[in-house]
């Protein structure tokens, strides 16, 4: 009897929580909208892999190897040779920004290669925006063996250059997890969600405060977690209607893969959207006005987007910044999805990364509980 | 105290403190099975405030007591089961349909027969051609009428109204007092906060709150009886420039007008007659003496507690 009451009153909550979500259709629609525009942009509009990015050759050994990589950048597309540049003024371009790399063949390049020993080209890049020049820079190597074995079918094959490798330095790090659509679309399920489930349940609370009817639900005999459970339930289903619109759209615009099992994924995907909606429930709890749990939501996102690996490379951050990403379920959840998706990872693979997002959860939701005021002091 | 002699509402000491405000001061209240009883005062007094402490919405700072038997503090859960709360504000949703609120109501309080329930509910409102409609739609005084139905819906035994009729027209305001008689003859004690006169007149007893502080009680008799005060009624051409003339007079301590009679009241007889008189011979004026209402008493009761607070 008692546990049928209870059921009945979550009911009560969830369906009316429904009712209004359906009958606010501005924001539904946003809802489904956000998605696909992202994912459009971000695959069609946003390219992170640019090509015929301005090269300036600084070419103090005009060798026939070191014209033939020149050559083999050309080609490649990604690089837009311009030649004749001095020293000075290939370094004041890549200053200025009319140059996106700098290529210098150092003098005894030539001399170096027939000797046997591993000469040296210098790439320099434009790193101030590191995923434009990752792509190119990733090229690099390939364009220059090909150059060397190439030419060493010629009169220099006898030199034995076979064995010798020139090396490539490059200049400034670069972004190591190269972005591309694939991996776009992990991100996005995951910033999407962080943003809308966190979003819609911080204002859960607060417009009831805000609208006066707290004091009605309050005077009713609902029980803390009731409230909770009827509240989060509705936006986990919301989540998992986004999800799934990223999904199909991911397939049908970039047929993006799905390497490993699906109801991995979705687990993940309840788990983390579970996460996101208790943290959005828990600043409503906190939060005395919608305007307050909105900017607490932004609060959040925030370093969620910066400091997850979906911006930049984890692994470049300093400890200190990879310390919060670690709390934060992003992190964790964008690494399961990426190996989910794109490497087939199976569920042991995946439980690493899925442990940590469990327990923001459960941290969370206490914090939720404990905070609710049950009246209206 | 009526026949049976059961409390519903036996609270003292009630205080509650906002900041260094003390909304409410030290309030002792009783109310008995079956009774309907007025919560009158000011606005800002305090009646809202003590309403909430006694279902349980607000913790009181200072006070102790029980509601329908439960303690107000440890035991609210056990008072929200059996206490029908009517805010002062709308609080049901206005996005959702009369019977989509009534339906949600129906599932908090688990009722058996939902369906049964709600539809009985919406015919009673007499709302069943716009059940469909968005609560947000309705006019004021509907809006009471859908949210009074809401808090009857689980047969609560305690009904905690708070200004329900505030900007009701005066037909609907007949007949929501009307309602709440019937639901008390079923044995359903009420306590209803109200700032209209007519409405004090309508209950049992009166309890009257000034600046947090119960200043009257009783019965509306029992109440003027001993407020001590006197009552003349002045009529004729000359009253408005008699009303002017009497203001400030010795014995005299309200002027008012009803209609086109001026009511003057003070709590020494013998001085107030006296003046009545003495302005009766400048003025072309009748005099007589009159019944003193509640209001009379009210608006003294009133004044004292603002001399009182602002003397503090
Ligand atoms: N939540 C609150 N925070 C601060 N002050 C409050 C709060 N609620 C009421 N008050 C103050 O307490 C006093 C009593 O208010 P209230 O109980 O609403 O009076 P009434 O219902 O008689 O009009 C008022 O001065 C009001 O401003
Ligand atoms: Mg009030």
């Amino acid at each position: 009897m008692k546990a049928h009451s209870a059921a009945s009153r979550i009911r009560a909550v969830l369906l009316k929580e429904v009712i209004q979500m359906r009958r606010d259709r501005l924001t539904f629609a946003m809802i489904i909208g956000i998605p696909i525009l992202q994912l459009v942009l971000f695959g069609y509009a946003i390219n992170t892999d640019p090509k015929n990015l301005p090269t300036g050759v600084v070419m103090a050994d005009p060798g026939p190897v070191a014209r033939s990589i020149v050559a083999g950048m050309q080609t490649s597309g990604y690089f837009l040779i311009e030649r004749g540049h001095s020293e000075a003024e290939a370094r004041a371009g890549l200053t200025a920004g009319t140059l996106a790399f700098v290529v210098t063949v150092p003098a005894g390049f030539h001399s170096d290669l027939v000797r046997g020993q591993n000469p040296e080209i210098i790439v320099e890049a434009d790193a101030s925006d590191p995923t434009a020049s990752a792509n190119a820079i990733a090229a690099l190597p390939e364009i220059v063996n090909r150059a060397i074995a190439a030419s060493t079918q010629g009169p220099m094959s006898a030199a034995g250059a076979g064995a010798v490798r020139p090396e490539i330095i490059v200049h400034r790090h670069y972004n190591p997890e190269r972005i591309t659509a694939y991996n776009i679309v992990p991100g996005l399920i995951g910033t999407i969600l962080t943003m809308t489930a966190t979003l819609m349940t911080a204002l859960a609370l607060t417009r009831e405060i805000e609208r006066g009817t707290m004091e009605n639900l309050l005077a009713m005999p609902l029980r803390p977690i009731e409230i909770m459970v009827g509240k989060i339930v509705p936006y986990i289903g919301l989540g998992f209607l986004q999800v799934g619109v990223i999904l199909i759209a991911a397939y049908l615009l970039f047929q993006v893969p799905m390497e490993g099992s699906l109801t991995l994924l979705l687990s993940a995907v309840l788990l983390f959207i579970a996460a996101n909606v208790t943290l959005g429930y828990t600043f409503s709890t906190l939060a005395r006005s919608q305007l307050q749990a909105m900017q607490m939501t932004f609060f959040f996102f925030l370093p969620s987007i910066l400091l997850s690996g979906f911006m930049f490379p984890f692994r470049g951050m300093p400890v200190w910044a990879q310390a919060i990403g670690q709390v934060l379920p992003l992190t964790h959840f964008l690494r399961a999805v990426r190996g989910v998706m794109l490497k087939g990872n199976d569920v042991l693979q995946t439980l690493p990364h899925l442990w940590p997002v469990t327990l923001f959860l459960l941290v969370i939701g206490t914090i939720a509980l404990m905070r609710f005021r049950r009246t209206l002091d | 105290m009526n026949a049976n002699g059961e409390t519903v509402i036996d609270v003292r000491g009630l205080t509650k403190r906002f900041g260094d405000k003390v909304a409410v001061d030290d309030v002792d209240m009783t109310v008995a099975r079956g009774e309907i009883v007025g919560f009158l005062g000011p606005n800002g007094s305090g009646k809202t405030t003590t309403i909430r402490m006694i279902c349980g919405l607000l913790r009181p700072d200072g006070g102790e007591g029980t509601c329908l038997g439960h303690d107000i503090v440890r035991e609210a859960e056990a008072i929200k089961r059996q206490v029908g709360y009517m805010t002062q504000r709308f609080s049901l949703y206005e996005d959702l349909t009369i019977r989509e609120n009534l339906e949600f109501v129906a599932r908090l309080y688990a009722l058996s027969n939902l369906r049964q329930s709600v539809n009985e509910t919406v015919e009673g409102l007499g709302l069943k051609s716009r059940q469909h409609q968005l609560a947000g739609t309705l006019s004021g005084g509907w809006k009471q009428r859908l949210a009074l139905a809401a808090c009857i819906m689980h047969k609560p035994r305690l009904l905690l109204l708070d200004e329900p009729t505030a900007g009701v027209d005066p037909k609907a305001r007949r007949e929501f007092w009307d309602e709440i008689h019937h639901l008390a003859e079923d044995g359903l004690t009420v306590l209803v906060s109200t700032h209209y006169m007519d409405e004090a007149e309508r209950c049992h007893r009166v309890v009257y709150i000034a600046y947090g502080t119960i200043v009257a009680r009783g019965t509306a008799e029992e109440i003027i009886e001993s407020s001590g005060l006197g009552t003349f009624v002045v009529a004729g051409q000359g009253a408005a420039a008699a009303a002017r003339a009497l203001n400030g007079m010795p014995g005299v301590e309200q002027v008012a007008a009803f209609g086109q009679d001026i009511h003057v009241v003070g709590s020494h007889g013998p001085s107030l007659a006296e003046s009545v008189h003495e302005v009766a011979e400048r003025y072309p004026i009748h005099v007589a003496p009159g019944e003193t209402t509640l209001e009379d008493v009210f608006i003294r009761l009133m004044s004292d507690a603002q001399v009182n607070e602002n003397g503090r």
